[in-house]
């Protein structure tokens, strides 16, 4: 089995199925002869010609509208946003025509967009949100969110796949720092969430890049068995491995990297208030970036993206409590 | 390439395209009685409490949907806006499911999911609209540019306000439109009010004269003339098909209604209403029907007796049941392509689907 960095996996599953399947077309701007802001595309337009590796105009609501109307008459658009920040230019056509769509007049939708996410680089306030949970609350759309080579390369097979508009949440942060082993050929990944570490006096659950903040922080908390649960899809969310989780650990920390208020681990928390209660030894406790605009100058960021102190600290109390 | 419109001239035998038999010319008048009779009863349905929420209608710009659909083939794909249900009509929906879906029965278009005409009929070619406009310009330049990566002969056309022209899409859809040169027709259906506000208040330059910057044609139709539209609109998609790219048509039309049944437009001059009103499009289309010898009456006692039909068959239908509100969010299993609609135009004399 290959070994590949986290974009390599993400490039090496859309050339698959650029391959397999003449019905999927990358549209984004700046992807086709440079490659892509990220590098995600490069080399495509070579192999697979402008018009499957389509430079847009600089347009998101385009990008999102027009891929939707390629996708209702047959197509398989793959949208690439220069970064997941962006996607508020194109969040109408998003939200409004694809989300409602197959409810309203049960006309399917499949277009996957690629949002590179997440903060961590000094990208300042407008190249590092996570605005994943904006979606949740807009019924019809998927979303879906990696952390590891093999889940990015697996789970977007899968984006691709399914009938239905997916969010493919690619965290920038991750592209070239994680590698692993990756299964050549393509192969779906479920939306279900996924044990990252098996344990049993407290569970952490995040998704995307925090796992592996997650993991760091929990590698050792004076001995503690601690559980990490990698959500990996965040619509549909998997509530069976939740609570499952939060039964055999009853304690519980959920980490999110996008703004506190309503995050998807919002979302959890109340999930486990609700139906995990009875399971529960203390409190359910959140850790999350404050309700601030990412800031750009590195000690203001690394105050408010949680860090592997600030989560190993959540975890050391909630231990205690 | 924008074109001055001369004043619209008055009703008479002034053929506008030589393109149509006498029974195209019929049946653009009866899609055009069709659609006013079905929203007159739509009305007084909503007068009665039968249609939920409010209710739009495009009273006096029957011609603008009637004429730009009938010159659409089966296989070409439309995004219609909620002025313009003769569009409906003429791809195959039927006035039954047109007054279910008004009052939100099970056997409507949307089966309740969404009201008045938002709506389109997936197994005919019709992507239903949404209410932020103009929203479907770009889905129906997204179907444009897939035909043309296929190489496909088809086109997608769609319309949209003279309030739609002040919205980013508007210049997003028209931009990707001409740079990528793609087979669809833009109709700006120019009814000169945006809800209360005036075109004055919207543009400064006649939008028309856009396209020209967008690097393809405009060009102005009289959009009280039926057959005007369609002339326009059939040219534009030749264009289309041929690989001449994008037409942006602007019909000058007027709202003869507010802007749904609530609204009494009193921010609209008498005398503009009074005017507009001597320019009738379905009186055009009878009259000019009634020189070339047409019995006129006997299609309006057709279209009414369709309509009663329809209107018992329509109040006789179930209510969706709540039970199934939360199924088909999500699509599970294959999508389901778009279906062909009819084409009844003489000049696409194959392919005839039957009326859904």
């Amino acid at each position: 089995m290959p070994t590949l960095t986290y974009l390599q996996a993400i490039s090496a599953a859309l050339r698959d199925e650029l391959r397999a399947d003449e019905r999927v077309l990358m549209m984004g701007e700046d992807i086709g002869v440079f490659g892509g802001a990220f590098k995600v595309t490069d080399g495509f337009i070579d192999e697979f010609g402008p018009d499957r590796v389509m430079d847009t105009p600089l347009a998101e609501s385009g990008i999102i509208g027009t891929a939707i109307g390629a996708a209702v008459v047959g197509m398989r658009p793959v949208c690439e946003m220069q970064f997941s920040d962006f996607i508020s230019c194109g969040f109408d056509q998003l939200v409004n025509v694809a989300g409602k769509m197959h409810y309203r007049q049960g006309l399917a939708v499949p277009i996957t967009v690629r949002l590179p996410s997440g903060g961590g680089f000094s990208g300042g306030p407008f190249h590092s949100q996570n605005p994943e949970a904006w979606f949740m609350q807009s019924p019809g759309i998927k979303i879906v969110a990696p952390s590891t080579a093999e889940d990015a390369k697996g789970l977007l097979h899968s984006a691709i796949r399914d009938p239905n508009p997916v969010c493919f949440m690619e965290h920038k942060h991750l592209y070239r720092r994680i590698k692993g082993e990756v299964p050549e050929g393509i192969f779906e990944t479920p939306m279900k969430a996924r044990v990252a570490r098996a344990g049993s006096d407290l569970v952490v659950i995040a998704y995307g890049a925090m796992v592996h903040t997650v993991l760091e922080a929990t590698e050792d908390i004076d001995g503690a068995s601690v559980e990490v649960l990698d959500l990996r899809s965040l619509v549909p969310l998997d509530t069976e491995a939740i609570l499952d989780s939060v039964r055999r650990c009853s304690k519980v920390v959920v980490v999110d990297e996008a703004n506190f208020t309503c995050a998807a681990g919002a979302q959890v928390a109340a999930l486990i208030a609700e139906k995990g209660f009875e399971d529960l030894d203390g409190p359910v406790v959140r850790v999350a970036t404050p309700d601030v605009p990412i800031p750009f100058s590195p000690p203001l960021e690394q105050a408010v993206i949680p860090s592997v102190e600030r989560v190993k600290e959540a975890c050391r109390d909630l231990l205690e409590y | 390439m924008a074109t001055d419109m001369a004043e619209p001239a008055a009703a008479g035998t002034d053929i506008a395209t030589e393109q149509m038999t006498l029974d195209d010319r019929i049946w653009l008048l009866r899609a055009m009685l069709l659609m006013r009779g079905l929203e007159e009863r739509a009305m007084t349905l909503y007068r009665q409490g039968k249609v939920p929420g409010s209710f739009y209608d495009g009273y006096g710009q029957e011609a603008v949907s009637a004429g730009a659909a009938f010159a659409m083939a089966p296989e070409d794909r439309l995004c219609i806006l909620h002025r313009d249900l003769a569009a409906h009509i003429i791809r195959g929906v039927s006035p039954e499911r047109i007054l279910a879906q008004y009052m939100g029965r099970a056997n409507g278009i949307t089966a309740g999911r969404d009201g008045n005409v938002h709506f389109g009929d997936r197994h005919l070619g019709c992507v239903g609209m949404v209410s932020m406009l103009p929203d479907m310009m770009l889905v129906a330049a997204g179907m444009a540019m897939a035909f043309k990566l296929r190489g496909e002969p088809r086109c997608a056309l769609t319309w949209f306000g003279d309030g739609s022209t002040s919205r980013g899409d508007f210049h997003e859809a028209m931009n990707w439109a001409g740079v990528q040169k793609l087979p669809v027709v833009f109709v700006l259906e120019n009814n000169q009010y945006a809800y209360s506000t005036p075109v004055a208040k919207q543009y400064a330059v006649d939008p028309v004269e856009r396209a020209a910057a967008y690097g393809f044609a405009g060009v102005t139709v009289d959009g009280n003339d039926a057959e005007a539209m369609f002339e326009a609109t059939r040219a534009a998609r030749e264009r289309a098909i041929a690989g001449d790219g994008p037409t942006l048509i602007e019909a000058i039309t007027m709202r003869m209604h507010g802007h749904a049944a609530h609204d009494d437009m009193k921010y609209v001059p008498k005398e503009q209403v009074e005017e507009w009103r001597k320019r009738d499009p379905v009186e055009r289309q009878e009259t000019r029907l009634r020189e070339l010898g047409v019995d006129v009456d006997a299609v309006r006692a057709d279209v009414r007796a369709e309509i009663d039909a329809a209107a018992e068959a329509a109040l006789a239908s179930p209510m969706p049941d709540p039970a199934t509100v939360t199924n088909g969010v999500f699509c599970e299993g294959e999508p389901e392509a778009l279906g062909d609609g009819v084409a009844r135009w003489s000049g696409f004399a194959a392919a005839e689907k039957a009326v859904s």
